[in-house]
């Protein structure tokens, strides 16, 4: 009787925990919702913001913020899928591959804001980069580089070894059996990594602040030449990214719509963040279906 | 019950007379270490061209080791040693060629493997990655391989499904055609049964035995009324030791060692 009583006890206090954290989201999701998305129309989300009269967008700092990600991604992921593949496929149990799992450990826990020091001081300082897009891709691949190798390893692990000697038996090559049988099976896997990671670094702040810079120039988007200053795909150009516009407004902006500005892009922030991440389990179901057709 | 020390030195295995047979592929003093594991000792087989041989024995005992030797799959995780002879060649000396050599001594494994693609490619893609482009060509050889493996008359309005939706035992047939997709002189299979229900089971056995007229097959199994109803050969393993190796018949009638009469009247294993 004591023992099932335990039991019940137990099973409850961990329904509870279980249920405060779906609580704790609703209340903060509800909270930002309800707040920002009266503020949210199509003017505010393409016109260009206001520093000091009211009235401001956010189409400048969205473009940043999908750009960036871009940028990232383009530079980060063949790096990783290398090092993914490394890891999983090829690296000996010997000292150099401990070595770079502890480096991709460590580099995976340093927090953002040192990441973005780190990037202001080697980058815009020494290399003299200034406060750039470049700069700023750069800071965030190293924040995104441990997860995604991290997810690419993992997902092709997931791969049975069956499927390596299925490969290998038809006289394969090990290479060719990695990349055409071992990669396309783990890409569902790999997609739904690099959607979730594409969520965290839309959101990040921190390591943008002292890289990408804090302001938005105005840029003209009918000028599609990335070697024209005032062109949106410019890598020079310094880029105030949705994440970091809302840092800034909330901490020194004087504009007199100020609160209902931060509100909105804080709406548009989360419900993008929100959209990846239903996104990464759409693709991703969908693509384990097609592979193991299954319904 | 305890377990019986037998005399390792005390072996009855076949040598084929050269003049009189082919043979396929045949192995010399062939040992594999696991680590400091001595997993196989002096292998010492002759494999006969267009027959069945199986591989017996206890879990273990060495026969699925020797066999993913043959095809040099043990390449990354044990030492091999000594000769494997196909063709006048030494298929384990490090000059060979292991991705062409696979393609003459093929393997299916004890689980069905298929690719995640569809059925039809599953059979095509290696012969793409060869460089046979010709659709016809492919096609043709698509519907003949299925042919050999009993598996076209249940798929052929279904190639461009998954292989994945096929049945275990469908799954299993598809990964023979796949393999003899190829053209290989010699086909090695690894329990290709074990994880198979008795009626798939039964029809794999039925394609190997079409499939030894054209085919070497040297097949390793667990299941003893199987190795009988199948081989004309049958080679008995023990802890690492080949102690018997004659027809399938004498093998099972006659064993002239006491540990192959003990483990086929299961006293072990």
């Amino acid at each position: 009787m004591k023992i099932k009583l335990q039991n019940k006890i137990a099973i409850n206090i961990i329904r509870i925990i279980a249920a405060l954290v779906v609580v704790i989201l609703l209340f903060l999701l509800g909270d930002i919702l309800i707040s920002g998305v009266p503020h949210i129309s199509w003017h505010f989300l393409t016109s260009a913001s206001q520093s000091f009269a009211s009235g401001g967008g956010i189409g400048v700092q969205l473009f940043n913020s999908i750009y960036l990600l871009l940028l990232t991604l383009i530079i980060s992921f063949p790096i990783s899928l290398g090092a993914g593949i490394f890891l999983s496929e090829y690296a000996p149990k010997n000292i150099f591959t401990s070595i770079v799992r502890m480096a991709i450990e460590v580099l995976s826990s340093l927090p953002s804001v040192v990441v973005g020091l780190f990037g202001f001081l080697l980058f815009v300082v020494q290399f003299q980069m200034g406060f750039s897009i470049l700069s700023g891709a750069i800071a965030l691949t190293f924040f995104n580089l441990p997860l995604l190798t991290r997810n690419i390893e993992e997902s092709l692990r997931a791969v049975p070894d069956l499927q390596r000697e299925a490969g290998m038996a038809l006289g394969l090559s090990k290479w060719r059996t990695v990349t055409r049988v071992i990669l396309p099976e783990a890409l569902p896997g790999i997609i739904t990594g690099v959607v979730l990671g594409a969520g965290r670094v839309f959101g990040e702040a921190a390591a943008l602040i002292y890289t990408a810079g804090q302001s938005a120039t105005n840029i003209d988007f009918g000028n599609w030449n990335p070697f024209n200053a005032a062109s949106p795909l410019n890598l020079m150009r310094p880029a105030e990214t949705l994440a970091v516009h809302i840092w800034k407004i909330n901490s020194e902006g004087v504009m007199p719509d100020a609160s209902a500005v931060s509100a909105g892009a804080s709406a548009v922030l989360i419900i993008v963040v929100l959209l990846f991440n239903i996104f990464a389990r759409i693709i991703g179901n969908s693509l384990y279906r097609k592979l193991t057709a299954t319904k | 019950m305890s377990i019986e020390k037998y005399d390792f030195n005390e072996k009855n295995i076949l040598h084929f007379k050269q003049d009189k047979h082919q043979i396929a592929i045949a192995t010399h003093v062939l040992q594999v270490y696991y680590g400091n594991k001595h997993a196989l000792v002096d292998g010492d087989l002759e494999f006969e061209r267009y027959r069945i041989t199986s591989l017996i024995g206890a879990s273990g005992s060495g026969k699925s080791t020797y066999l993913r030797s043959l095809n040099r799959m043990n390449d990354n995780v044990a030492k091999v040693e000594g000769k494997i002879i196909y063709r006048g060649l030494d298929v384990n000396s490090s000059k060979i060629n292991v991705y062409e050599m696979r393609k003459h001594i093929g393997m299916v494994f004890q689980r069905p493997n298929p690719f995640s693609k569809s059925i039809r490619a599953n059979i095509t893609f290696a012969l793409k990655e060869q460089g046979l482009k010709d659709k016809k060509k492919l096609d043709e050889i698509v519907e003949l391989s299925l042919k050999d493996a009993a598996l076209w008359d249940e798929v052929k309005d279904d190639l461009d499904k998954s292989a994945w939706s096929l049945s275990g035992g469908q799954q299993q047939r598809l990964c023979i055609a796949r393999t003899i997709a190829m053209k290989p002189d010699i086909l090695l299979l690894d329990e290709p049964a074990s994880a198979l229900d008795p009626i798939s089971t039964s029809k794999i056995e039925e394609t190997l035995v079409e499939l030894k007229k054209r085919y070497t097959i040297i097949i390793v199994t667990h299941n003893m009324q199987q190795a009988s109803r199948i081989s004309d050969y049958t080679a008995f393993f023990h802890m690492g030791h080949i102690l018997e190796y004659g027809k399938t018949k004498n093998v099972f009638t006659t064993p002239q060692i006491r540990a192959t009469n003990d483990y086929i009247s299961g006293n072990f294993g």
